[in-house]
């Protein structure tokens, strides 16, 4: 058996992004499991600064891979550091986010490691030092259990929004070693990068989602949802209809082709809840659906159902968040 | 411009899915089969650099004889030819053995690109397009939403959490593919061009022609062992007790602030 358990840690524009500590932490659990210490390696422009507040999250070593050509995230140059790192450190598995990024990475790397991977995790089990990892396939509609072969290293990607953060230890700090590198050539590059800075909430980490389907009646009715979803501080998904129809960025879809969200309230709007989008939507941990079609398969999901005319009913229910709000502040 | 496309046969998405006596796999005798939809996107694409630049399209695939048909669907959009890759061996595996048996089979063609979708609706796995590319020592540029060409080099737009990334590559190079049905707006297949499809060339091969082992992509390193559905939601319960709109909203909110504690 390895040496550690490894984490690979995403830090994206100066700083790690939450799902790294949600990260460490399911890594730290498999490392008690296995009776091995957690490590991590850290990749990115001025990442060996930072590297020892993994600590935070029991990590007990950081590599960092820390140099200015690192800055954006590419996956021909960091998996072959990330791989040459992992070699020298003997692990019993490896660790680290299903993101955008995280999945992309976790793929190349587990290629170039020959390592079995098991993608987009929700829960990491090892009995008598024997990993498993369930994820769900088929959008949710089902989960499948993953075991590795003997001797086969596990690669873990963990969906992010789903594994408990440990509580931070606050003067714990990470032992930090800077890894010497040549940076790889590529022939692939970032030409630029945007980011939006208008305080949108990611749909795939929004622990509020309001969603409108086609009962919306068209793209300026979605006023109303993200009226509600500032209220509420969420983030507004669409229904497979409402993209098709181009009332709604490609960006927002939820559903089995869309993104598979998680959010602790989907609020699911003039949706009818086709079979699709269900599986996209149905692992949300409290839901809740407004249609005026009492018989519309979404109610057989939701935990509260409201059959009303959505016109009606989002503004009044606007009005009483927002008075619940104010009371609460 | 040569375009090899990697394609999946997966259940179409409005599929029931339930699992099998074996515990370890779904029931597949009356599911209705579909081109996967990234896939798909991934044709489209295909197609539209053929349009722009010349050359051909093939289709990769893999799996039982059933998947001929989802390349002759994609032929039927405009696609060249087809490979199928029927082995037993594949049945066995996993990702990266797949992902050996078509590596193999791109190298064969040798062509210019290569296109798939970044995930496959049935098991989700995304691993597919990156790893043939680091098994092709190609760069790879995944979840393009666009894709542009000068016939050397290619550029996508890839969204990321909270913006958006433009990256280049010369080629070769493999692109895979996010986006929807929206962004990508497959083409259906003409009635000339199904009845075309039926005459264009698909080869059949088994991995011993790819030159490749197949004791070695027969031996997954990781596989599923066993599968479960989701907990069953308890019954949820309707909002409504003849009140009101107003008195609606004021119920919900009371009940997800004081009973759910989600706001």
């Amino acid at each position: 058996m390895g040496k550690c358990v490894c984490i690979i840690a995403e830090f994206r524009h100066g700083a790690f992004r939450r799902v790294t500590y949600e990260v460490a932490s399911e890594g730290k659990r498999l490392a008690d499991a296995l009776g091995v210490g957690l490590c991590a390696v850290a990749v990115g422009s001025g990442v060996a600064d930072k590297a020892a507040e993994l600590g935070r999250y029991a990590v007990d070593k950081v590599f960092a891979v820390d140099d200015p050509a690192l800055e954006n995230y590419l996956a021909e140059s960091y998996v072959p550091l990330v791989a040459d790192v992992l070699a020298g450190c003997d692990p019993a598995a490896v660790v680290m986010s299903a993101s955008v990024d995280g999945k992309d990475f976790a793929a190349r790397l587990s290629a170039r490691l020959k390592a079995g991977l098991a993608q987009d995790c929700t829960q990491v089990v090892c009995e008598n030092g024997k990993i498993k990892a369930k994820r769900p396939v088929f959008a949710g509609k089902c989960y499948g259990w993953c075991e590795w072969a003997e001797g086969a290293l596990p690669v873990i990607s963990c969906r992010p929004n789903v594994m408990d953060c440990l509580a931070p230890m606050e003067d714990k700090k990470a032992e930090v070693e800077k890894v010497q590198v040549s940076i790889p050539q590529t022939r692939s590059c970032v030409k630029s990068l945007d980011l939006d800075t208008s305080g949108k909430v990611e749909l795939t980490e929004a622990e509020i989602i309001v969603s409108g389907g086609r009962g919306m009646k068209g793209p300026e009715n979605y006023a109303m949802l993200e009226e509600l979803a500032k209220v509420l501080g969420a983030a507004v998904g669409a229904s497979r209809a409402a993209v098709d129809s181009g009332w709604r960025p490609h960006a927002d879809q939820v559903g089995q082709t869309g993104k598979v969200v998680n959010p602790n309230l989907y609020i699911a709007v003039g949706i009818s809840g086709a079979i699709q989008h269900l599986a996209g939507m149905g692992s949300s941990k409290f839901i809740v659906a407004v249609n005026k079609d009492s018989e519309a398969p979404i109610f057989s999901k939701a935990d509260y159902g409201v059959v009303e005319d959505l016109f009606n009913f989002v503004p009044a229910f606007t009005e009483e968040i927002r008075k619940l709000k104010s009371s609460c502040s | 411009m040569n375009v090899a496309v990697l394609l999946k046969q997966t259940p179409d998405t409005e599929s029931v899915i339930r699992i099998a006596s074996d515990g370890k796999s779904i029931v597949t005798d009356d599911l209705k089969w579909i081109v996967n939809p990234y896939d798909e996107f991934a044709v489209e694409a295909a197609l539209r650099l053929k349009e722009k630049h010349g050359g051909s399209v093939t289709i990769i695939s893999w799996g039982p004889q059933r998947v001929v048909e989802s390349i002759r669907t994609a032929l039927a959009m405009g696609a060249d030819t087809g490979v199928l890759i029927d082995d037993p061996a594949l049945e066995r595996s996993d990702s990266l053995g797949v992902a050996t048996a078509l590596a193999a089979a791109v190298k064969e063609l040798n062509p210019d690109i290569v296109l798939c979708g970044s995930r496959a609706v049935d098991y989700d796995m995304a691993q597919r397009g990156p790893m043939v590319a680091e098994f092709l020592g190609w760069p790879h540029l995944a979840l393009a939403v666009s894709v542009d060409s000068d016939g050397k080099s290619v550029t996508i737009d890839r969204p990321i959490e909270g913006g958006k990334v433009v990256l280049e590559s010369s080629l070769p190079a493999v692109v895979t593919f996010g986006g929807s049905h929206a962004v990508w707006n497959p083409r259906y297949a003409s009635l000339p061009g199904i009845m075309k499809a039926k005459k264009k060339p698909l080869a059949v091969k088994k991995l011993a022609d790819l030159g490749v082992d197949a004791a070695v992509v027969g031996a997954a390193k990781v596989r599923v062992t066993s599968m479960e559905m989701p907990l069953q939601r308890a019954a949820g319960k309707l909002v409504d007790g003849g009140l009101d709109t107003a008195g609606k909203a004021v119920e919900l909110v009371r009940a997800l602030h004081q009973e759910a504690k989600v706001i």
